[in-house]
């Protein structure tokens, strides 16, 4: 197989058709990588917060009574299919396809947002019904401080698609709207790549080790 | 215009193969913890192991992040990052577990 040819940088790119939009989003894509990481900090001190207070239930509800796993496995495959739609956006945009089709893969990609969000929420809910709060034990504010902000990240991803959608109506395909579609496409991927890591250490570790 | 549906074919098919082997991951992932029950120490590390497979496969085929010499500042910023994230997880849990222990709390 011959290799991928290369680009000026790594990564998510918008290629030769889109030149000058490519070379403008540079700087600004290793940038945005370096908020990724620092965002990547941010969400590991949750996780070892949570880690360290898995034991710390203080008699109230555990993993075992409130973690739902047919909902969580709904998520995790929500949240994958998204990422890979996120990517086909971007090839329908690097390669020039016609505007409806990356149009319809963010379209796509915000509806499964959506959708992820709708489940956690739910989830949410049936806790606090079963007594789940944030504040019944220092378990349940370490779940409730990682995951729900790992949620937040991805409300924050659907505003961003509106905003972009709109931003697409009103000024057309400009080089600096392409530029802000490929750190929205990084900003998804991180997302799913979180997910997985809540999905190892909070669900499956909670109920390994809570 | 030939050679250009060609790189576009190809890179679809990357985007192709990291969902369905991160599917494929997580299907194996699920489906061990249904079938042995999570509890046991092995089954768990088996599920560490297999989440680690997949963000490495999701940062190769959805991300892009290769050895390539192009791709050099990204993964250096990432393994830098990951060496961080590690200290603070790691010296976290080293240092409250170990207190745990002396409180007699475990």
């Amino acid at each position: 197989m011959k290799r991928a040819p290369r680009h000026s940088y790594p990564g998510i790119n918008l290629g030769e058709d889109h030149a000058s939009a490519h070379k403008a989003t540079e700087v600004v894509t290793f940038g945005f990588w370096v908020f990724l990481m620092s965002d990547l900090v941010y969400f590991g001190l949750m996780f070892a917060i949570y880690i360290t207070m898995i034991d710390a239930q203080a008699g109230g509800p555990g993993p075992h009574e409130l973690f739902d796993l047919k909902s969580i496995f709904a998520q995790t495959l929500i949240l994958l299919t998204s990422s890979l739609t996120v990517g086909l956006a971007m090839l329908a945009l690097k390669y020039n396809l016609p505007r409806a089709r990356v149009v319809f893969w963010f379209g796509v990609t915000l509806a499964l947002g959506l959708s992820f969000l709708a489940l956690e929420i739910r989830d949410f809910m049936n806790m606090a019904e079963q007594g789940g709060v944030p504040q019944r034990s220092g378990f349940l504010s370490a779940f409730y401080g990682l995951v729900p902000l790992h949620g937040l990240h991805v409300a924050s991803g659907c505003l961003w698609l509106i905003v972009l959608g709109i931003q697409l109506k009103v000024f057309g395909l400009t080089d600096l709207l392409m530029s802000r579609m490929v750190r929205l496409a990084l900003f998804w991927h991180f997302l799913d790549l979180i997910w997985i890591g809540i999905i190892t250490i909070v669900y499956f570790g909670g109920l390994a080790y809570g | 215009m030939d050679r250009r549906a060609d790189m576009h074919k190809r890179e679809r098919r990357r985007y192709v193969i990291g969902y369905g082997g991160s599917l494929l991951l997580t299907l194996v992932v699920f489906a061990v913890a249904y079938q042995f029950g999570i509890e046991t120490r092995g089954v768990y590390l088996t599920i560490g192991l297999l989440g680690l497979a997949q963000l490495v496969l999701q940062l190769v085929y959805f991300l892009h992040i290769d050895r390539r010499r192009s791709s050099r500042e990204d993964l250096d910023l990432i393994l830098f990052s990951t060496l961080v994230l590690l200290i603070i997880i790691g010296g976290t849990v080293w240092v409250l577990g170990n207190l745990a222990i002396r409180m007699h709390m475990m």
